[in-house]
């Protein structure tokens, strides 16, 4: 075999990006094809359901279950206001009558002889879903969603925490392997996307909430300051709920590792310009990563780019190292060796030969590098 | 399909979330073998959304490998004639994330703890137990049952002719939650009912409009016996059924199949009991992956499976970290980190979970949360696999100073016959002797032990081909399936440092090794290439190898490469608190079965 793929990070700068907007239950859609949107505009709606209470009406009239259903003043499906008569017991000759008052607004959902429940629903909340993109609507998903895409920058990360925000680009230093202090974190970074180096420390991060950031895209942070930041450990990649007032990207990994000169010359470039990022991650089958996506002008389709992607991994790819030893060192691969070579563990695995930026030519696993898309 | 006596050529399949694997048997001398193995991507998930190609690339590659036309096109041809085709196509599957249930019981202790054993021994990743007593209220189990999307769920409660208010309350609480199945939006979620049949009535009333409701006999009859068969039949059924048949290209693959496709889970579960039935063993098995961690068990004839969800070596790395600690995994490692450091390197393994150590420091790091992970799995099965709880049991006045109430843990380590380890971290260990012990110091065996390794976790794939051919099954497992690692003699009991615990006599091929273990050692004796050994087991006074303190065992074991190991470092396992000490303990440890490399 001449080659091999590797799935790898995008990171490029002009490319087209869609992205399915649904809604979690069905529901209207409230925009039309080729309607052109900004990333708060409200592109779909539903209501879900409201809570449940359950409001024991045997125990409540002492009675038996059997004979909730005629103790019962309202039915099921009617409305109900909080603190309305929903059931009175019959009393002896008119008297000494018990009640139940109903716990919340909502509707009866049911009403139950064998158990003696009378279940109330409270009135739906509203739900709503925005474009998230600066961009237009190419389908309509009816009673779902839509698809709206855009043409822009486009920056995957490898892992990220927070939601989906949308605001400038700030890029506080000035080389890739610059950290990001506490220091350097002012209030002009209220509202920004903020992009840093190597590294942003913890105190750097919490200064960033403080001051009002909305996200933050880094090459490297420690492992240990997620747990810090949220007051629980990851167990699992699968993020993008969490809510601490700041969204983060992390471009290469955890530990000191420079962004990408490429991520970060891009970034750059796109210095005041206003960028949608999420920061979901999941890694596990259905792989979604953390994202920036930068709008540049027009709708107008980019020319096809050469995807290194589609053509594998092949002599002259450009390649990250992803473990240990030369972890975070971008390559390009010298040859790729057709039988299994004995790695240094002791396991046999297929392996590539890449060029480091010395020049140096050392082996690592396929499994080892991720293509560097464009 | 043909009649098992007529059946030459078989192929299986197991369809992972990654990975499709393909095997390929064939009965020659009169025996049924392993001939090759294929592998493919998956391709349940966009873009291809059809898990038949992957099957058919895997297939190619077996094709490729055994020069035997397997396809024709797109089809397998079947029965095989002249060289070409098979007699017998089976199948497993987890991919899309395997089957997925909820539980309910009413209480949590009794009825949905049998009902979460039904759902884990049918092969299912149980999301959530509900029970009329676990704490929470009507409207926190009614948003809980909403935000969850099983692909069934199972309910119980009551045993039969009791009272039927509770289980009828919880089939309210899942009418007013209206569950949505996970695949597909145009069916019903299947909901099985499997409790008190008297309630079957009510039940029916409340959830028919609503969920695609099937009954089945009761699980839980009476509190002193359960009945967990029907309910996991019906499980498999509407895995197939219904979940199968929303998930993209099984319609096909049903069709291709001469027998039900099954949760594979379910597939090594079933394999670790056939096993264990013929040879009227104990036995344990661990299947470690990267997201969960699959522990199996027979112990007393009794089966118990449980899925720690989220311990496992990739996807769920950090996850292992979080629950061990920090310390429990350095402790296992014969050299100074720091802690950022190895928390950074476990979350990169996290981020980017199909990197592989290239470096020996890389490769004991992660061997290290291997044991952890293993250990905590077996924690955990070790807490479920108990017996029934909530049974009335009589007494006379010689129990009345051994009050055992039920709960009690089945797993009896003394009395394990064999361990057998499964997962990329085990089978694909650079050397044997670290499989080996990760299993030693995960499971910690006491008494006389065999350890093993599926080779290429083949388990699957012979669960489902016992269910039509339990002959080819075992040949195969016995041959090719298992790789035999040597015996374990571990002595129960505590001494001082130094002083003798075992002398133990290793017989194989007509030569005799004599081994005088002193405590707190880690040593093995070679054993040539014999397949079996007779061992000969003296402990000293104070210890206990399974015939009581002191008393001398002697049995035929299975040979393995690494001879026979002993272990007298105790139970349970503990390392010197001291760092340098520990350091020292753990080198000589590896030393003894040439672990690692002497400059690790």
């Amino acid at each position: 075999m001449a080659h091999a793929y590797t799935s790898g990070l995008r990171v490029s700068p002009r490319t087209v990006v869609a992205r399915t907007r649904r809604l979690p239950l069905s529901g209207q859609v409230v925009v039309q094809v080729d309607d052109r949107v900004r990333p708060d505009t409200v592109v779909a709606e539903t209501y879900l359901p409201g809570p449940v209470h359950n409001v024991n009406v045997a125990n409540a009239l002492a009675i038996a279950p059997e004979d909730v259903p005629g103790c019962m003043l309202k039915q099921r499906n009617d409305s109900v206001e909080k603190g309305e008569l929903i059931a009175e017991s019959k009393g002896i000759f008119g008297l000494f009558k018990s009640a139940v008052r109903c716990p919340e607004r909502g509707t009866v959902e049911m009403v139950s002889d064998v158990t003696g429940q009378v279940l109330i629903r409270e009135p739906s909340t509203p739900v709503r879903i925005n474009a998230y993109l600066d961009g237009r609507i190419t389908e309509l998903l009816p009673g779902e969603g839509v698809m709206v895409e855009t043409v822009g920058a486009f920056i995957q990360g490898i892992f990220g925490i927070g939601g989906e925000v949308h605001a400038p680009i700030n890029q506080i230093v000035q080389s890739p392997d610059e950290e990001v202090t506490e220091e350097m974190v002012d209030a002009r970074c209220a509202g920004q996307i903020v992009c840093g180096g190597s590294m942003i420390t913890l105190d750097a991060l919490r200064k960033l909430i403080r001051v009002g950031a909305s996200g933050v895209v880094v090459g490297g942070m420690q492992y240990h300051d997620i747990g810090d930041l949220l007051g629980y450990q990851i167990g699992v990649a699968v993020t993008g709920g969490e809510d601490i007032g700041l969204t983060v990207v992390v471009t290469e990994g955890f530990g000191r590792l420079p962004m990408a000169e490429r991520t970060f010359d891009l970034i750059g470039s796109m210095e005041g310009r206003e960028a949608s990022m999420s920061g979901a991650t999941q890694i596990r089958a259905g792989v979604i990563r953390p994202e920036i996506i930068i709008k540049t002008d027009g709708f107008e389709e980019p020319q096809a780019r050469s995807d290194p992607a589609a053509r594998g991994l092949v002599s002259g790819s450009l390649v990250r190292l992803i473990r240990k030893p030369w972890f975070g060192e971008i390559a390009t691969v010298a040859s790729l060796p057709e039988q299994p070579v004995r790695l240094p563990t002791g396991a046999l695995a297929r392996v590539l030969e890449v060029r480091r930026t010395n020049g140096e030519i050392v082996t690592v696993p396929r499994a080892n590098v991720e293509i560097v898309e464009s | 399909m043909s009649l098992p006596s007529d059946i030459e050529v078989i192929l299986a399949t197991d369809c992972g979330s990654t990975t499709t694997k393909a095997i390929l048997i064939e009965k020659r001398s009169g025996a049924y073998r392993l001939l090759v193995r294929g592998e493919a991507p998956t391709t349940v998930e966009a873009p291809f959304e059809d898990v038949t190609r992957g099957v058919l690339n895997a297939v190619r590659e077996v094709e490729e490998q055994s020069g035997r036309a397997i396809l024709d096109g797109d089809r397998i041809v079947s029965p095989g004639a002249g060289g070409r085709g098979v007699d017998l196509y089976v199948s497993t599957s987890s991919a899309g994330g395997g089957l997925q249930m909820m539980v309910a019981g009413v209480v949590k202790s009794m009825t949905a703890e049998s009902a979460e054993r039904a759902a884990l021994g049918a092969g299912a990743i149980v999301m959530e137990t509900l029970a009329s007593n676990d704490g929470r209220l009507p409207h926190e189990r009614i948003e809980r049952i909403r935000q969850l999307r099983p692909d069934m769920i199972l309910l119980s409660g009551g045993v039969d002719g009791g009272t039927k208010s509770h289980v009828v309350e919880m089939a309210e609480l899942i009418s007013a939650a209206d569950p949505r199945p996970r695949l597909g939006s145009g069916y019903d979620l299947p909901v099985i009912f499997a409790g008190n049949t008297e309630a079957g009535e009510d039940v029916r009333r409340i959830l028919d409009d609503r969920t695609e409701l099937s009954q089945v006999e009761n699980l839980r009859p009476v509190l002193e016996a359960e009945n967990l068969g029907p309910a996991r039949e019906r499980i498999h059924t509407l895995f197939m059924e219904h979940v199968m048949a929303q998930a993209p290209g099984y319609r096909a693959l049903m069709a291709w199949t001469h027998v039900p496709i099954m949760p594979t889970p379910g597939a090594v579960g079933r394999m670790v009991r056939v096993v264990a039935d013929r040879d009227g063993i104990d036995v344990a098995g661990v299947d470690i992956g990267g997201a969960t961690t699959d522990v199996f068990s027979v112990f007393g004839g009794a089966f118990n499976r449980t899925v720690s969800a989220n311990l496992g070596m990739s996807y769920s790395i950090s996850n292992v970290l979080t629950e061990a600690g920090l310390e429990a995994i350095a402790r296992w490692l014969p050299f100074d980190m720091t802690d950022a450091d190895l928390k950074d390197r476990l979350g990169n393994k996290m981020i980017r979970p199909t990197s592989i150590p290239q470096t020996m420091e890389e490769l004991i790091i992660e061997q290290a949360v291997a044991r952890e992970a293993l250990r905590l799995a077996f924690e955990q099965h070790r807490n479920f696999a108990v017996t029934l709880k909530g049974v009335q049991q009589l007494r006379t006045i010689s129990d009345t100073f051994d009050q055992q109430t039920g709960g009690q843990t089945l797993v009896d380590l003394m009395n394990l016959d064999l361990i057998i380890g499964s997962g990329g971290v085990l089978s694909h260990a650079p050397n044997r002797s670290q499989a080996a012990l990760m299993l030693v110091d995960a499971f910690q065996p006491v008494g006389i032990t065999n350890l093993a390794v599926d080779s290429i976790f083949m388990m699957p794939h012979l669960g489902v081909l016992s269910t039509v051919h339990e002959t080819a099954a075992l040949e195969v497992f016995d041959r090719d399936c298992l790789v035999y690692l040597g015996p374990c003699v571990a002595p129960a009991g505590r001494g001082n440092a130094g002083s003798h615990s075992v002398t133990v006599k290793a017989r194989a091929d007509g030569v005799e090794t004599v081994c005088e273990a002193v405590v707190g050692e880690l040593a093995a004796i070679p054993t040539g290439e014999a397949e079996e050994v007779v061992l000969e087991v003296i402990p000293s006074r104070g210890f206990d190898v399974g015939a009581g303190r002191g008393t001398p065992v002697t049995r035929t074991v299975r040979n393995g490469p690494l001879g026979v190991i002993i272990d007298t470092r105790g139970r349970p396992l503990q390392l010197p608190a001291d760092a340098a000490e520990r350091v020292e303990v753990l080198k000589r440890s590896y030393r003894a079965l040439e672990v690692y490399p002497e400059s690790s």
